[in-house]
């Protein structure tokens, strides 16, 4: 039986008609074979336009349907949509598009015409090889992984538990909180970080629908959308958790004193510690680094001091299984290394610090108690603050960190409040962006803040004239005057930009996602879909994505909790059927296409000797298809018949 | 390890101490210096922003040269080092320049493929020899000689990229396997004034000065450097420095290589320590006669 076809042409208001002759297109598709109607409209997106399919497939009985209009990406689920709503199978269908890869692109409208008369006969073509298809539909379970426990991945957890949704919260530190619980205080506003932040935290650990897997990490991820497994690895904390009751004495009686590493080693721990007072779970950690039981086999005074005997050497890494429907990745950023940049001297000249640095001095609960001071214990009275230090710059990274003005000008204002000193901003361009950054930056300038307009060359120590002896000197060239200053200072703060995780690539390679030229997960639009990934089910927020300051980070935290809601609450996910299928007889058992398979999604049948597609997991790359020697394996709706007959009408029509 | 060696003008005249003491030490370690037959002048030090395709050209016909021969080239000037390496990069990068300049070699019957690296000799010692290797053939060691380890201003910059380029650390290591004390020396990078000292000197000599400055105030009783025109700046012109500033600088120069033929137990004259327009030879008495 031959195939009913109908065709439709959409001009898009102008945007395909003032390039595209659509009425000479129609008038071409009218007389290819098969086709039983063409027509134009003006929008064939809108109800009305797909309202004349439906009633043409009712009462002209078509088959098949062609619309010719944008990018798929665009609007094939609308115009599938309306097929089956007609009455036919939604997948025979084909969307031609002669908007961006025709209209847009053409500057001649006779050669537009042309091009797109060739576009809708190749679909044409295709469209009378395309097969009925069904989607198939899997329960979603509604557990929620989230891993990293900064503010990003605190928001997302506390939005989903309080919807009653069940929680997991992977955090690889001792306690969740992340960066936020080191700063002293926020931009614009100026609140203290730890006063919006630690109630959070609190309601995080007593949250009946909140997990919290602290001091953890996922080792792997596998499965689908609605339906993963994650397997967690607990590190040994040496102290109990359920027997814990966080009084701290083993803290108090501890003999061994480190560097924190959560006061940037300015501040000093125990080996059995808590980061900070406010941590979350309120549990120490023995550090079996310097523990005096694992390093010499002696001390134990924790195990005496312990009124509720919850300390365990004896504990060991675990391993946890979890099912989830779906996972936000919250994982954050690494700070750049102030160290690689050799001319600004840090870790060569003493007073030269990072701005986490800063942020421990200034805390009123950091290693001075809040004081700004000099390694020689005195308060500085001139401080030079140095922008962009990794960001920008192509010898390192050169995207723009987006938060170091802001906290630049706030480390600015606190500066010049606890010290009284002189503050410089060494700045390429200011960039406050925000809401009320503007106004912040504007209240600065009014300050005492001296603002120059130059990337700091150097910071040096040699000194040229006696001012500059024993001090600091900032060398920058002052764009705005052009010359080159040298400006001595005692202290100098380097605004270090947000680099991606270590690790990033080994969590992008766990979780099948991909990242972008900068190293930072790749989200599935920038624009329309922020949060998602091109991993159904898999969701990244906050810096892991790029760099954030905490408004944004708290939105997409909130952002990526509404996704995996709308996902778990439809109970049930469709996937697509278009999907690679491996022909038994003609597979010889080569696995040229495991190893090729993004997504883990093809495995050997050892009895039969041939490789299977796991239709869950597949995604219709096509990457096997291509591979596979023997020629074994094809992807439905891009079927070997449909994109030759797709190719030869092309070629056909070639002028 | 065989190398092309090219050692650029000023080897064969003002810096001849250079050439010799180069040539002496590589061979103990084994650094097989094949002279590049009938090289030419790598346009150091202006050409470059004057005449580009030109420069480009008396390189390329240098590369495509030791290429014929089959090896890398080992370079002691850092201006000969910079230069070589701008033409090898650019040839790369921007395929206009390729043909233009493969063009031209044709006309001398040569072509150059890219296949030639361009090295320094201090990165050949300190990356490819070794401390083991050099420190098994240092039979004086230069105890406590505190020296100031001057790169300059072209070392690693532009295109250098086997050492840090605001900060390098290569010499100060290979100074520290010599046996020698290399002192802090923030200016170890900076430029020393070269060419404009014929052209500026009221720009060229405050430069020379800091130097002196930073590196006698750090306790560097002498300089070790690895480019023939900071040698001849820095030493050639202390006393016009003292003059200028009133200063009393008689700061002995050394290429890192006599250091090295120092520390290996060659004679000074063998290295060329006769040469000098600072006498080194007090220094030397202090710290290293006693024991010869």
């Amino acid at each position: 039986m031959a195939e009913k076809i109908g065709v439709y042409v959409c001009h898009c208001g102008s945007n395909i008609a003032q390039m595209v002759d659509c009425k000479n297109v129609v008038d071409y598709a009218a007389t290819l074979p098969n086709v039983t109607v063409a027509r134009e409209y003006q929008y064939m997106c809108s109800d009305p336009g797909q309202e004349l399919i439906k009633k043409d497939i009712k009462e002209l009985g078509l088959t098949r349907v062609v619309v010719a209009s944008c990018s798929p990406l665009m609007h094939e689920l609308t115009f599938r949509r309306a097929v089956e709503e007609g009455g036919l199978n939604q997948f025979l269908f084909q969307m031609a598009n002669i908007r961006e890869q025709c209209s847009w692109i053409s500057e001649k409208k006779e050669m537009a015409t042309e091009r797109a008369k060739a576009i809708v006969g190749a679909a044409v073509k295709r469209v009378a090889f395309q097969e009925p298809l069904e989607v198939k539909k899997v329960p979603v379970n509604p557990n929620v992984l989230i891993v990293g426990g900064g503010i990003t991945g605190i928001e997302a957890a506390l939005q989903i538990a309080d919807s009653g949704k069940k929680v997991y919260l992977v955090e690889r530190e001792p306690t969740i909180g992340g960066y936020m619980t080191r700063f002293d205080k926020t931009f614009p506003t100026l609140d203290c970080a730890a006063c919006i932040l630690t109630p959070k935290m609190v309601n995080v650990a007593q949250h009946p629908n909140i997990e919290l897997l602290s001091y953890s990490d996922v080792t792997g991820f596998s499965g689908y959308v609605g339906n993963f497994t994650a397997r967690i690895r607990r590190r040994p904390r040496y102290v109990e958790e359920e027997k814990c009751n966080g009084c701290g004495l083993c803290t108090e009686k501890c003999p061994i004193s480190v560097p924190s590493e959560f006061d940037c080693g300015l501040g000093k721990r125990k080996a059995i510690y808590r980061p900070f007072p406010q941590a979350v779970p309120n549990i120490p950690v023995i550090d079996r680094e310097h523990c005096l039981f694992f390093t010499k086999g002696i001390c134990k005074v924790c195990v005496k001091f312990c009124p509720r005997g919850a300390i365990n050497f004896d504990q060991k890494e675990e391993f946890l299984d979890l099912e989830v429907g779906a996972a936000i990745l919250a994982t954050g950023f690494d700070l750049f290394d102030a160290s690689k940049v050799k001319q600004y001297g840090y870790g060569r000249l003493p007073n030269v610090i990072t701005s986490l640095e800063f942020e421990r001095f200034s805390h009123a609960s950091g290693p001075t108690g809040g004081k700004i001071l000099l390694k020689n214990g005195q308060t500085p009275a001139s401080i030079a603050i140095l922008h962009c230090i990794g960001s920008r710059d192509t010898n390192f990274n050169e995207y723009c960190s987006r938060v170091c003005c802001m906290y630049s000008m706030k480390m600015a204002h606190l500066a010049h409040e606890k010290t009284e000193g002189k503050v410089y901003e060494f700045y390429i361009d200011i960039r406050a962006f925000g809401k009320g950054y503007e106004e912040f930056y504007k209240r600065l300038l009014s300050e005492e803040t001296v603002f120059i307009r130059g990337k700091a060359a150097e910071v040096t120590d040699v000194a040229q004239t006696p001012a500059e002896k024993g001090r600091l000197i900032v060398v920058a060239e002052d764009t705005l005057l052009g010359i080159v200053r040298r400006t001595p200072v005692d202290m100098v703060v380097l605004s270090v930009g947000l680099e991606p995780r270590k690790d990033a690539a080994d969590l992008a390679r766990i979780f099948s996602i991909s990242r972008s030229q900068d190293g930072f997960f790749l989200e599935r639009h920038p624009k329309l879909a922020p949060v998602s990934t091109a991993s159904d089910g898999i969701f990244i927020a906050g810096s892991c994505q790029g760099p954030k300051d905490i408004p944004d980070s708290v939105a997409q935290g909130a952002a990526a909790a509404a996704n995996v809601l709308s996902l778990i609450d439809r109970k049930e996910v469709t996937l697509e059927p278009t999907v690679a299928v491996i022909d038994e007889e003609s597979c010889s058992g080569c696995k040229i296409c495991l190893g090729l398979c993004p997504y883990n999604a093809i495995t050997f049948d050892e009895t039969k000797k041939v490789s299977k597609v796991n239709d869950a997991l597949c995604k219709g790359c096509g990457v096997c298809v291509a591979g596979c020697p023997s020629g074994a394996i094809e992807q439905r709706n891009f079927t070997d018949a449909q994109l030759l007959a797709e190719v030869e009408s092309v070629c056909a029509s070639g002028k | 390890m065989e190398f092309a060696y090219y050692p650029g003008c000023s080897l064969e005249g003002m810096n001849k101490a250079y050439d010799q003491s180069a040539r002496l030490v590589s061979k103990s370690l084994g650094i097989d210096l094949k002279e590049l037959n009938d090289w030419n002048c790598c346009g150091a030090s202006a050409y470059m922003s004057i005449r580009e395709l030109r420069a480009h050209l008396l390189s390329a016909r240098n590369l495509a040269m030791a290429e014929r021969e089959k090896k890398d080239l080992a370079v002691v000037c850092p201006a000969c080092y910079t230069n070589l390496t701008k033409t090898n990069h650019y040839m790369g990068e921007d395929a206009r320049l390729r043909r233009t300049v493969e063009s031209a070699l044709k006309a001398a019957n040569l072509q150059y493929m890219g296949t030639v690296k361009v090295r320094h000799l201090l990165d050949v010692i300190v990356s490819e020899i070794g401390e083991s290797e050099v420190r098994a053939k240092v039979t004086k060691p230069l105890s406590g000689l505190k020296i100031a380890p001057y790169y300059g201003c072209q070392f690693t910059r532009p295109l250098g990229d086997y050492d840090d380029k605001e900060f390098p650390t290569m010499l100060d290591t290979l100074l520290k396997w010599l046996g020698a004390e290399p002192v802090y020396f923030p200016l170890k990078a900076k430029c020393c004034g070269g060419i404009l000292m014929t052209t500026n000197e009221s720009v060229a000599l405050p430069l020379v000065r800091s130097l002196l400055d930073s590196a006698t105030q750090n306790g560097g009783e002498c300089i070790a450097t690895i480019c023939p025109l900071c040698h001849m700046t820095l030493e050639a012109y202390q006393g016009d420095v003292n003059k200028a500033f009133s200063t009393g600088f008689k700061v002995p120069m050394f290429y890192f290589t006599q250091l090295m033929g120092l520390a290996f137990g060659f004679n000074k004259k063998e290295l060329g320590i006769n040469q000098e327009l600072i006498s080194s030879k007090a220094l030397l008495e202090k710290h290293l006669e006693v024991a010869r």
